[in-house]
């Protein structure tokens, strides 16, 4: 009998240790003797450490250190530049750590971090973002490795020629991840053995141990870490953090097992951030709505200590057929904390802008909206010319129309001071894939076993990874077992880009099926160490594909208006996906709900802002940084499609962990405008912004 | 934990010794506290809020620290059947109090607390760092509804009325405000909260 497991709904596997409490995450390991680790932040927004005096700090009761750039450890060698915390004195931004303050307790490390007194020299600083800064010029390479700069045929021309044009400026602030988890790390050295084990807040593992291997000059082998359960990422725990360097100092420093968890206020300035992105969208048409000419030209800014550029302008090289067009970056370094990966990098803000445009276009041209964006679908990808290896946007438009009830909600309407009206925008994300391995066990027992450095970071990973297994084999879910997260497990990628199910699933699926090929050609039971087979994907799921691969979804938002306060509130959020194969309905659900919340949030809510005296962000708390609460999300539908695509993996699978975030805040916009027949370009949507557009 | 059980070596089970320079060890008290049905004598240093105590010092980590200022309800515990943001009391000053945590609510398969089966079912997390908190403050805002407290979605005819409040939708939303999921899973816990007090 055929088990059908694979797209069923199956509840999550470590649900019941979640709502119990037993769920481990990295600060929740307390190895006996553990010490408690707190880190000192730069005051200044630029210029050089001159001296730490430690002696009060040291002279508090249970303080065990303090670590200094004059005192720390010397590392080795890291890619990532932000990793190599207090090797010298620079002070690249405020916020970069300057000292470290070690204690039997958290309450003795919290005041002896208070009371070490660092002196600086300040330099000048420049933190304000403008797109017209002299420093801004053209990288070679946007986040993601797309080229920054791509041109078809001559834009300019084909504007001044279209019968319709819109040339439209959109702002995106700088964005927190602000997971609900604060990066912690508890670290363990044993000096006799010479092993480092690490209980770390990460996406991934793997690159957290190869990291510290070559910054504490170890071979892979002495480093184990553990990322068993992690309180959401977004983004923000991708590759390894400053944290977790400073932990293992630590414990190395001491000779103790050490605990640091991040203060919620750090957060912004040391884990990275959504770069704030000035977008300037061009337009050309027909009158009949053929699009002719599009540019989108985006600057963003970067830090000083490593380039990361928001790769913005993207999407408008997948959306639409559009024979001359221009998508490019400009990006400018600044004294800035160094910003980094948020929940769908470079989609979010560009198609935010894009389709934002799009909107006012159709509105320049009198057509609706879903019917726009449907008369300009391409029949292959509009930049590299490949043929999509599947593609239903206009499915997803026309299905969400549907059960929205778009046609019946275009006319805006007031009830009594609020004003009503519904909005549109569509969504895409790339399918990106990783090499991976994996190794699956025949227990003697009938059982069997599954091993794979994934992680799990709320997105359901080992649940639908146990379907993939259960799948291949031909058995019942419950007799598999998956262990992810711990860098013992056959090495995996990280968990991001939406690519962990795809890249993960595919090694789990020809480990599994290597293994029933194995078990086939045997009689009797199995030897009582069981059977095993691996599997490594470095040959198929590293090949580039011939196809243009990418989900696309299509958002439909209701707003509120007040016009007294200026509140504006969603009333119904939906969206239809064509994310390929869906693997497991409930897991799935959340995750595009959970996008879209996070998209409400950067649409009403969120935003920072650097304060240009002193050069930090001024909304860095979760009290001034608003993300969406209980009250104010409402019921929110997603749906999808049905796609079957034989181009992606043995699944058919596409990531589907942040397309939910692409289109919802231009959706939402877009029903502001329908709502108020005013037009707001800078997120998010808030009170005063309101007031002064209805003024 | 205090008498003894607590596997950590003992740096007075909290107390913090002397700094090296001879500096006086901060100042601590005895603490008791009753945690999930059991009662701890602990000697606590003042600082010590009562979120690590429970997470530091009873190990009992289901409550998580979000922010450790009282702004996302991470670490919500009952303390004397009210919810508590534990993060923003210092355990000082809860002596003798009666707590329950995420653990206190249900530990095994078989004893789970309705909440948490609905949770189960509705899916009602994904990281599940924000859902100790979640659930406890359900508990607790199920228990203030029952009692007839109000929100602000409490219609104004309800507000003279002292009988419990009816829990809609737009009343969960309300009440749990203050527990933040950046997961986004509010819809599916606005659905576990109603599956319980429907
Ligand atoms: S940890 Fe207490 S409210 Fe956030
Ligand atoms: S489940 Fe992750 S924060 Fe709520």
């Amino acid at each position: 009998m055929r088990h059908v497991v694979l797209g069923t709904a199956v509840g999550r596997a470590e649900g019941p240790e979640k709502v119990t409490g037993a769920a481990r995450y990295a600060g929740d390991h307390a190895p006996a003797g553990c010490a408690h680790a707190w880190p000192v932040a730069a005051t200044v927004p630029r210029g050089r450490v001159t001296a730490v005096d430690a002696a009060a700090a040291l002279a508090l009761p249970g303080v065990l250190a303090v670590l200094t750039p004059h005192n720390a450890p010397r590392l080795g060698p890291s890619d990532d530049p932000t990793l190599q915390v207090l090797q010298d004195a620079g002070v690249p931004h405020r916020g970069w750590y300057v000292a470290l303050a070690v204690a039997e307790t958290p309450e003795a490390a919290r005041a002896a971090a208070s009371a070490v007194v660092v002196t600086y020299e300040a330099a000048g600083h420049d933190v304000g973002f403008r797109a017209d800064h002299p420093g801004a010029y053209t990288p070679e390479e946007a986040n993601g490795g797309h080229p920054a700069h791509r041109e078809h045929g001559d834009p300019d021309a084909a504007l001044a020629a279209a019968a319709v044009r819109v040339d439209c400026s959109y702002a995106v602030a700088p964005l927190h991840n602000h997971p609900m988890e604060p990066h912690a790390a508890t670290a363990l050295w044993d000096e006799a053995g010479g092993h480092l084990t690490v209980y770390d807040s990460s996406q991934g593992s793997g690159p957290v141990r190869a990291a510290l291997a070559s910054l504490f000059g170890l071979p892979e082998d002495r480093v184990t870490v553990v990322s068993e359960h992690v309180g959401g990422g977004f983004g923000c725990k991708g590759t390894p953090r400053p944290h977790v360097v400073l932990a293992v100092m630590a414990a190395r420093h001491t000779g103790r097992p050490v605990t640091l968890a991040l203060p919620r206020r750090h957060l912004p300035a040391v884990v990275g951030h959504r770069a704030p992105t000035l977008h300037r969208v061009r337009l050309g048409a027909r009158s009949d709505g053929t699009l002719t000419a599009l540019t989108h030209e985006v600057t963003t800014h970067t830090s000083r200590v490593r380039e990361f550029v928001e790769q913005a302008a993207v999407p408008g090289r997948v959306m639409y057929a559009v024979p001359d067009s221009r998508t490019t970056h400009r990006v400018v370094a600044l004294d800035v904390p160094t910003p980094s990966w948020m929940r769908a990098p470079g989609e979010a803000p560009g198609m935010y802008a894009l389709e934002s445009a799009m909107d006012e276009l159709a509105d320049a041209l009198g057509i609706d909206p879903v019917e726009l964006r449907v008369r300009n679908e391409p029949a292959t990808e509009p930049d590299s010319g490949r043929p999509f290896s599947s593609r239903h946007l206009v499915e997803c438009l026309r299905e969400g129309a549907d059960r929205f009830g778009w046609a019946s909600l275009r006319t805006p309407r007031r009830e009594g001071t609020v004003l009503c009206g519904t909005g549109v925008a569509a969504a895409t994300y790339p399918v990106l894939i990783s090499p991976s391995t994996a190794r699956a066990h025949a227990l003697a027992d009938g059982r069997f076993h599954v091993e794979v450095n994934a992680t799990d970071i709320g997105t359901g990973a080992r649940t639908v990874l146990a379907q993939v297994a259960a799948d291949a084999l031909g058995v019942p879910l419950d007799a598999v077992t998956v262990a992810v997260g711990h860098t013992g497990l056959p090495s995996a990628s990280l968990a991001g880009g939406s690519s962990g199910t795809g890249s993960w699933g595919w090694a789990v699926h020809d480990a599994c099926a290597a293994l029933t090929a194995r078990m086939a050609g045997r009689h009797g039971p199995l030897p009582g160490g069981g059977l095993s087979a691996s599997a490594d994907t470095a040959g198929s799921a590293g090949q580039k594909s011939p196809y243009s691969r990418h989900a696309f979804g299509a958002h439909f938002a209701d707003v509120r208006v007040d016009t007294v306060t200026g509140e504006v509130r969603v009333a119904r959020l939906l969206g239809v996906f064509a994310a390929g194969r869906i693997l497991n309905p409930v897991t799935a659900r959340s995750q595009f709900v959970g996008a879209m919340v996070m998209g409400v949030g950067m649409a009403l809510t969120e935003h920072s802002s650097v304060d240009p005296v002193h050069g930090d962000f001024a909304e860095s708390d979760l009290a001034s940084y608003h993300v969406p609460v209980h009250a104010d999300v409402p019921d929110i539908e997603a749906h999808w499609i049905d796609e079957h695509d034989k181009h992606l993996n043995p699944m058919g699978s596409k990531g589907i962990g942040e397309i939910g975030i692409v289109g919802t805040a231009a959706a939402i916009g877009n029903a502001f405008r329908h709502a108020t027949g005013r037009r707001l370009r800078s997120l998010p949507l808030t009170p005063d912004r309101v007031l002064d557009v209805l003024a | 934990m205090a008498d003894g059980s607590d596997p950590r070596p003992d740096p007075g089970a909290g107390a913090v010794p002397p700094g090296p320079g001879g500096a006086a060890a901060p100042p601590a008290s005895r603490v008791t506290l009753k945690v999930n049905g059991t009662e701890h004598d602990l000697r606590l240093d003042h600082r010590v809020t009562l979120l690590d105590a429970l997470r530091g010092h009873l190990l009992l980590t289901g409550a998580k620290k979000g922010c450790d200022h009282g702004q996302c309800g991470a670490c919500t515990v009952l303390a004397d059947g009210r919810r508590v943001n534990s993060c923003l009391l210092l355990a000082v000053t809860q002596d003798g109090a009666d707590i329950t945590t995420v653990e206190g609510l249900g530990s095994t398969a078989g004893d789970l607390h309705p909440l948490q089966r609905a949770f189960l079912e509705r899916d009602a997390f994904q990281c599940g760092f924000c859902t100790p908190g979640q659930l406890c403050s359900a508990v607790g805002a199920i228990a203030e509804a029952a009692a007839g407290h109000p929100s602000h979605a409490t219609g104004a005819d309800a507000l003279t009325d002292p009988g419990p409040v009816t829990l809609t939708a737009e009343e969960v939303r309300e009440r749990m405000s203050g527990n933040l999921c950046r997961c986004g899973a509010y819809p599916r816990i606005v659905d576990a909260v109603r599956d319980v007090t429907a």
